[in-house]
């Protein structure tokens, strides 16, 4: 039995692995949804299939080929959720599991929230009782991670372009909302060519929005990671360490605003994008202060900190300080100057962060530990470097099914519909895009109403 | 000396919109009942518009009318002006508004009130309350004590209230009547946490000192419709409104003397509503507005008292007598009441349950503006469940809770305790995601069957409500089966209506699915069509043409219900729930929640921690013997 009616996926391999990646889709329709964007070599559809049977093919998008896939499908009660599930297992790799995930998104799935899988699997009693406890402390732990996650998106340039198109929808809500409910105020007809310009003006931006999403442009592929740690402990040079390891991969980006150097580089198998933040400490300098501040919020959205102390120096306020902000985040201490005596407080570090390696960034000496230690936290159960990128995936969704619920509001209008159902297919959109941010469109727009419109006794 | 003047299973403090719906309720289903009013001759008064209804708050009253309430029959017995707000701007926003003899409202009211059976109705000030092992012990004014099972408070803006008028200000309740001064101390001691809100009124005028020679008129309806599914005829509209505007003047004047506004010196503290600002208000915040409308509503048949709506203020008397005096038409008007704002004590809703029960006091509930509503429509609708459920306890029946897609006053209700109130909450059809299937049309459908089920319904009104209801099924099946000719005629009418000719015959409802079409327009070619009340064919028409739309809602609504459906505890510390972030254990410890639909709404809630709450508690029932 389904808990709810929604048939969700998600990516279930760890990325950045390579190998192997697999899209599961779970719920009532995951089959049906699974044959829409897979093509079987043998000709045979999936819902002809019995429960436990793989088949090769094709995954197809906009009827082309996308990648060589292995279909294999569950049935109901004989899943990992206990519901049906279809798994796509393909070629790995970032961008193409992506697109097979977008594939079967708007082929109907929803983008299945934080733990979600689990979540089903013990509703539906695939998991034991006693296991109630573990599968709360995946959710919460998962919960943290998404929340880090929808910090980090509300950063990115393609928010800030959700945001606007949010707030020209919810404005023309407002406005209908408040010429339906204040009939006899003095507020200003609702005109049915500009409602539909305004919709279709949105459906353009949106459009272009996921145009320019999906060439890439506003996604950079990697783990979003942070060097950190109070001045003089060898940031820059950790930095130059790991970018010039790899050479070859190296790529500038350019059009950070902020005072944070960003670089791509490879450790061991793992994409990093890295930024190298102004040092953590107290200061009065107002120019240092604002540096600080965004060094701070990163910690607070990026994926990965490295956390550098210097070996040489004792532990200070700052050092503390750092700790105390990054204990809970991903995060591996990197003990640096190990070539110098040591006089840290090794211990006191240990007690608080799990990873730790010792390097000396100037002679590369410990370089290996650090590659392993990335390699194990990125192969970690809780650890998931997608989510940033799964943020960015909801928050496609969110544009790609905002632009449906604006093409009925649009239909709605084009057949003569009166604007209580127009309003109906608006709010629609509106409550697609908050859904990223929690919020409930007819709280938002009866707000922006008061906000915008003179009205009352 | 205290003495002791009888046992009451529900007590009723207030009788004003809240409180009559509460006390007739809980009388009719059986509960002995009484109900306090601080002056006999303020029982349902309307301290404000001389009008019930309007977009939103028309759907409350057709909804209190359809569970067996007062509220639109009373309406329909003293209107004088009706007009249906929204037509052509769709039927989920059609809302009902009626003006009404405000003097005749409250004598109505009243006298209901004296008629019913089990119903006391007794004027006296409660002044204490205090709690009992099985109860509640009230006491008045004139140290009489009730012992009484339930209680429902209802004080409107009686209480602790304070009027301002500039620099002038005094202890009072509304239209001068005295206030509850004493109340407001014992519900802090019950661990009520009280808070202050505002609200405001303009002036009333004498009909003879206004000029309406030059100003816009404002008509009923012909024919006027009813609140109630009772009422079957209304008569003739019986009096007529009229428009004028404020401009560049009435503007200077307000700025000159805006120091002097109680609000802008700071002397209110209350927390007024952004709906229905005063006029300074108005001015100052939308400042590039160069003039604001107002309507000017007679108050009665028997008075010459004219409402000013839209022209509320708490400046001074004679700056209002010089602001009113710039506006066309009230050149020289003469003030027979000036305009006021009134400051009274209201509770934190979120401390009630959707039963209207606080949760820490069993047996106490409340109602109206005291829950931090405005109008007399929230108020009526929120006394109606508080009486019901004050009934219920009484009798160890299953409260009534209204979920949001039954009805505004289940969005109302759950508005107001999931979400609290920041200022005095007005209903908006903005405010409701179903608002296709919550109609004005359709509160029959949605509620006479739970008001009958609970007793409020009598036995003709049922089978009045079941003959429609067969009557549409039946229309529905004909419009199904019935084809149309694709003749000349049908194709005159299609082409007029700006929609495309047919070639071949076609159903009736295939026809009436269009937006351009209805059912007057195809009365010709409709030759079998039987004879049928027009609540019928509107029903059958809204039905038809929306039915995309409607569906959807359901769908909806079902996944919301599945949500509803399953409760949560409300004793539990959700602390202990280390799986929860901090921010949703501390706001579900202090909504208590009755399911998780309901968290789900709390802000700050999210969906894992949703997900969380959901294997804890499919845990605990796993754990249960069967």
């Amino acid at each position: 039995m389904s808990i709810e009616n929604t048939t969700v996926a998600a990516i279930s391999t760890a990325q950045g692995e390579g190998g192997i990646g697999i899209i599961r889709i779970s719920g009532n329709e995951a089959i049906e949804i699974a044959d829409k964007v897979f093509t079987a070599v043998s000709g045979k559809k999936l819902s002809e299939h019995k429960g436990y049977t793989a088949s090769f093919g094709y995954i197809k998008k906009d009827g082309e080929k996308l990648d060589e896939a292995v279909a294999t499908i569950f049935r109901a009660p004989k899943s990992y959720t206990g519901e049906d599930v279809a798994e796509l297992s393909c070629h790995g790799g970032m961008f193409i599991t992506k697109e097979v995930l977008r594939a079967v998104l708007e082929a109907g799935a929803k983008p299945a929230p934080a733990g979600e899988f689990t979540k089903r699997a013990f509703l539906n009693g695939k998991l034991d009782l006693t296991e109630a406890e573990a599968v709360i402390d995946i959710i919460s732990a998962k919960n943290k991670a998404a929340a880090r996650a929808a910090i980090s998106a509300k950063e990115g340039a393609l928010w800030n372009r959700i945001e606007i198109i949010k707030r020209k929808l919810v404005t023309t809500a407002a406005h209908l909302s408040a010429w339906a409910d204040y009939p006899e105020e003095d507020i200003e007809e609702v005109n049915e060519e500009k409602l539909k310009q305004t919709f279709n003006e949105c459906m353009f931006d949106l459009n272009k929005l996921l145009e320019t999403y999906d060439k890439g442009q506003t996604v950079k592929e990697g783990i979003d990671t942070v060097i950190a740690g109070k001045p003089n402990t060898g940031k820059s040079t950790l930095m130059n360490l790991i970018s010039g390891h790899n050479r070859s991969i190296v790529t500038d980006i350019p059009g950070t605003t902020r005072d944070i150097v960003e670089e791509t580089a490879l450790v061991g198998d793992i994409v990093l994008r890295l930024s190298d933040t102004a040092g953590l400490r107290e200061t009065a300098d107002e120019v240092e202060k604002i540096g600080v501040r965004i060094a701070k919020e990163r910690i607070d959205s990026c994926g990965l900190v490295l956390a550098v102390f210097d070996f040489s120096r004792e532990l200070d306020d700052d050092d503390k300080a750092l700790i105390e902000q990054i204990k809970d985040a991903p995060v591996i201490a990197v003990i640096n100057k190990a070539d110098l005596d040591g006089k840290l407080d090794e211990g006191y570090i240990c007690n608080r962060i799990k990873r730790i390696v010792k390097i000396s960034a100037k002679t590369g000496e410990g370089f290996e530990s650090l590659e392993k230690e990335v390699a194990n936290i990125a192969g970690t159960e809780n650890f998931n470097p997608s989510e940033g990128i799964l943020a960015n995936e909801r928050q496609r969704n969110a544009v790609f099914e905002a632009k449906g619920a604006l093409k009925e509001a649009v239909n709605a209008l084009e057949v003569g519909m009166t604007f209580d159902a127009v309003e109906v297919a608006l709010e629609d959109a509106i409550e697609k895009i908050l859904e990223l941010t929690g919020e409930r469109a007819t709280e938002v727009v009866v707000d922006n109403v008061f906000h915008n419109f003179c009205l009352g006794k | 000396m205290n003495y002791s003047a009888g046992k009451f299973e529900v007590a009723v403090i207030g009788a004003g919109h809240a409180g009559i719906e509460a006390a007739l309720a809980s009388a009719r289903l059986g509960c002995k009942t009484i109900v306090f009013t601080i002056n006999m001759d303020a029982v349902g008064n309307c301290p404000c518009n001389p009008s019930i209804g309007g977009t939103a708050k028309g759907h409350l009253v057709r909804e209190i009318d359809a569970l067996g309430g007062e509220m639109g029959k009373t309406a329909d017995e003293c209107f004088l002006q009706s007009r249906m707000l929204n037509r052509g701007k769709g039927p989920a926003v059609h809302s009902l508004r009626a003006q009404i003899d405000r003097r005749k409202y409250s004598d109505v009211m009243k006298h209901k009130l004296e008629l019913q059976s089990n119903l006391e109705l007794h004027q006296a000030e409660i002044t204490d309350i205090r709690k009992t092992d099985d109860g509640y012990i009230l006491t008045t004014r004139m140290n009489a004590e009730y012992e009484v099972k339930t209680v429902i408070i209802a004080t409107g803006t009686y209480l602790g209230g304070r009027i301002f008028v500039g620099e002038v200000s005094y202890e009072s309740g509304p239209d001068g009547i005295f206030p509850a001064t004493f109340l407001g101390k014992s519900l802090k001691e019950l661990g009520l946490p009280l808070r202050r809100f505002k609200t405001g009124t303009p002036a009333r005028v004498l009909r003879s000192s206004i000029d309406f020679s030059e100003l816009e008129e404002q008509l009923g309806d012909e024919p006027p419709v009813p609140f109630s599914y009772e009422t079957e005829k209304l008569g003739e509209n019986k009096v007529k409104c009229h428009i004028s505007w404020t401009n560049e003047k009435t503007k200077e004047i307000i700025l000159e003397n805006i120091n002097r506004s109680p609000l802008y010196g700071g002397k209110i503290e209350g927390i007024g509503p952004r709906y229905c600002p005063s006029l300074e208000d108005k001015i100052v915040r939308f400042s590039e507005k160069q003039r604001h409308q107002l309507f000017i509503e007679p108050c009665g048949l028997d008075t010459e008292e004219m409402y000013l709506q839209g022209m509320s203020s708490s400046l001074p008397e004679e700056v209002q007598v010089k602001f009113y005096h710039t506006i066309k038409g009230l050149e020289n008007c003469v003030i027979m009441r000036p305009a006021y704002a009134i400051e009274y004590d209201c509770v934190d809703p979120t401390e009630m349950n959707a039963t209207l029960e606080f949760k820490n006091l069993p047996g106490l509930y409340g109602a109206g503006q005291f829950n931090g509503s405005s109008g007399y429509e929230e108020a009526a609708a929120q006394g109606l469940i508080a009486g019901i459920n004050a009934a219920m306890k009484v009798q160890g029946k299953k409260p009534l809770v209204l979920d949001r897609s039954t009805s505004y006053i289940g969005t109302l209700i759950d508005d107001l305790v999931t979400k609290g109130a920041n200022e005095p909450y007005r209903m908006m059809t903005s405010r409701s995601e179903y608002r296709l299937i919550l109609r004005q049309d359709n509160a029959d459908v949605r509620l006479t069957p739970i008001g009958y089920s609970l007793g409020l319904i009598s036995e003709e009104r049922w089978k009045k409500f079941n003959r429609k209801q067969e009557q549409i099924k039946q229309e529905l099946y004909r419009i199904a089966h019935t084809t149309i000719p694709a003749d000349e005629k049908l194709n005159e009418i299609l082409v007029s209506r700006e929609t495309t000719p047919v070639t071949e015959g076609t159903k009736l409802i295939d026809l009436l699915r269009r937006p351009q079409l209805s059912y007057s327009n195809l009365r010709e070619v409709d030759v079998v069509r039987p004879e049928l009340d027009s609540s019928v064919f509107e029903q059958v028409e809204i039905e038809v043409k929306y039915e995309g739309y409607i569906k959807k809602q359901l769908r909806q609504v079902e996944q919301m219900r599945n949500l509803e459906k399953k409760k949560l505890p409300s004793d539990f510390d959700y602390t202990e729930l280390k799986g929860l972030r901090l921010e949703a254990q501390e706001k579900l410890n202090k909504i208590k929640p009755l399911n998780i639909g309901q968290a789900s709404r709390i802000s700050g809630v999210s969906p894992a921690d949703i997900s969380v709450l959901l294997i804890w508690l499919s845990q605990g029932k796993n754990n249960e013997p069967e």
